[in-house]
């Protein structure tokens, strides 16, 4: 049987990985590739590298490290951050990354789903999707990386994430921003309504505190995969353990 | 021993040659067709749709060499499903390499995601292969894609994503496998040291 996924998530920022809480005040938390490895060596299923400052600050995500991390680990990878035309995600696949993830200039110019996922094909795009909710609607932001230069899209996120879907995305990685950083559990009343529209694969991310929301979120809102980061680069959870857990609660998972 | 990774323009090339790198096996990638015929054996990398790929190989002018092929060959995702006869995607059908009897087709996921990403449970069906030494009924690769070939007589093993597929294949000189064995952890690393060294 297919496994769920356990997939940390390394917010880039400067060459190091950083984490905030609800996408502000970034602390360091260690060396790009000391923490890929650590991860690998634990059993992560997928890693995701977001340079989370690339799209606000106008740059794209230095191929270099990604040569580096391809060179050094034998589990697939993600890279995102600012990747707004065909050379750029090209340059990023040659170097190693197995997926590109993009969103804000995905907002900005849907199109570019498209085109990239003709040019590579759909199982490499990844488009990520920061969902806000308010007054109990789901609401798409862009440009979350910077708190000045975050914008409201206007766009509501089951259109978007089927727009997404429709114009060739192979997966969507959801960030619930409400829950970002705060370890409270995922959204599993968003992620759920999203499955019912989303026919490609469905990664929930923002709002892991304890082994059971990876449990909850699996069997609640039959995600494909949980992205997590802050209760991994603090070692709150261990990934064995985690993955322990989720087998003895009947989820498939790669041990 | 020379083994040649094929440059056919695709993406995953850099992440394969990476892969034998780790297990200290010397790879050239070429795309030069004198070479390619040269090299004890044959590695075919790619990821993308079928028709972008077989176009790059026919622009390289390596369809006559990689389809005459008689050393060992190994394809990777979708450089395995190049080496059947025939792909169809949607309505567009292309033609593939030959060197395996047989028609790829989209993968039928039935109420699942697709593409079928993630690590996925193979199931040997042959096991005498020596591509499938220290290798595990039960065993987890990693899979990206939305078009497989069916089981087969070459079918070595199988996988289960709403439909029953060929996750390894071996067919006289050719073999391949349709997940990620440069990111498929210890095991595709085993299969891609077995290739190199059986």
């Amino acid at each position: 049987m297919l496994a769920r996924r356990i997939i940390p998530c390394l917010d880039v920022r400067g060459g190091r990985v950083v984490k905030g809480v609800q996408f502000q005040n970034h602390v360091d938390v260690g060396s790009i590739l000391d923490l890929a490895l650590r991860y690998r060596d634990e059993g992560a299923d997928e890693l995701v590298f977001y340079d989370i400052t690339a799209s606000t600050d106008q740059r794209e995500v230095s191929p270099k490290w990604i040569s580096m991390v391809s060179r050094a680990i034998d589990i697939p990878f993600c890279v995102a951050g600012g990747i707004s035309s065909i050379d750029a995600a090209g340059a990023r696949l040659a170097a190693g990354a197995d997926k590109i993830s993009i969103n804000s200039p995905a907002l900005m110019r849907p199109e570019l789903i498209n085109n990239l996922s003709e040019a590579f094909g759909r199982q490499c795009i990844v488009v990520g999707v920061d969902s806000f909710e308010d007054k109990g609607r789901y609401r798409v932001r862009s440009h979350t990386g910077d708190p000045d230069k975050m914008r409201e899209t206007g766009r509501d996120t089951l259109g978007w994430v089927q727009e997404a879907v429709d114009r060739g995305a192979g997966e969507i990685v959801l960030n619930c921003m409400n829950q970002d950083g705060v370890r409270k559990g995922y959204d599993i009343r968003q992620l759920k309504a999203v499955r019912e529209i989303c026919s490609v694969p469905l990664i929930a991310s923002g709002g892991a505190g304890a082994t059971a929301h990876f449990s909850d979120v699996f069997k609640q809102a039959n995600v494909d995969g949980a992205l997590a980061a802050s209760v991994f680069h603090k070692a709150i959870i261990a990934i064995p353990d985690l993955k322990a857990d989720l087998k003895d609660k009947d989820i498939e998972v790669r041990l | 021993m020379s083994l040649i990774i094929v440059d056919t323009g695709c993406a995953n090339l850099s992440s394969v040659k990476f892969a034998f790198e780790r297990l200290e096996i010397p790879v050239f990638i070429s795309d030069n067709p004198s070479d390619i015929s040269a090299a004890d054996k044959v590695l075919i990398p790619g990821v993308g749709a079928a028709p972008f790929a077989m176009d790059k190989i026919r622009q390289r002018g390596l369809f006559d060499v990689l389809s005459r092929l008689e050393q060992p060959v190994m394809g990777i995702c979708l450089g395995m499903q190049l080496l059947f006869e025939t792909l169809t995607e949607g309505k567009i059908e292309t033609q593939g390499l030959g060197l395996i009897p047989g028609r790829v087709t989209a993968l039928d996921t039935k109420l699942a995601p697709s593409p079928h990403m993630g690590w996925n449970q193979i199931n040997i069906l042959k096991g005498d292969s020596t591509i499938l030494k220290g290798i595990h009924s039960g065993d987890y690769a990693y899979f990206v894609h939305s078009y497989a070939a069916p089981l087969g007589d070459f079918t070595l093993a199988s996988c289960n994503y709403g439909t029953v597929f060929s996750a390894i294949v071996q067919y006289k000189n050719v073999s391949g496998c349709q997940f990620h064995p440069e990111r498929s952890s210890a095991i595709g690393a085993q299969i891609l040291a077995n290739f190199a060294k059986g």
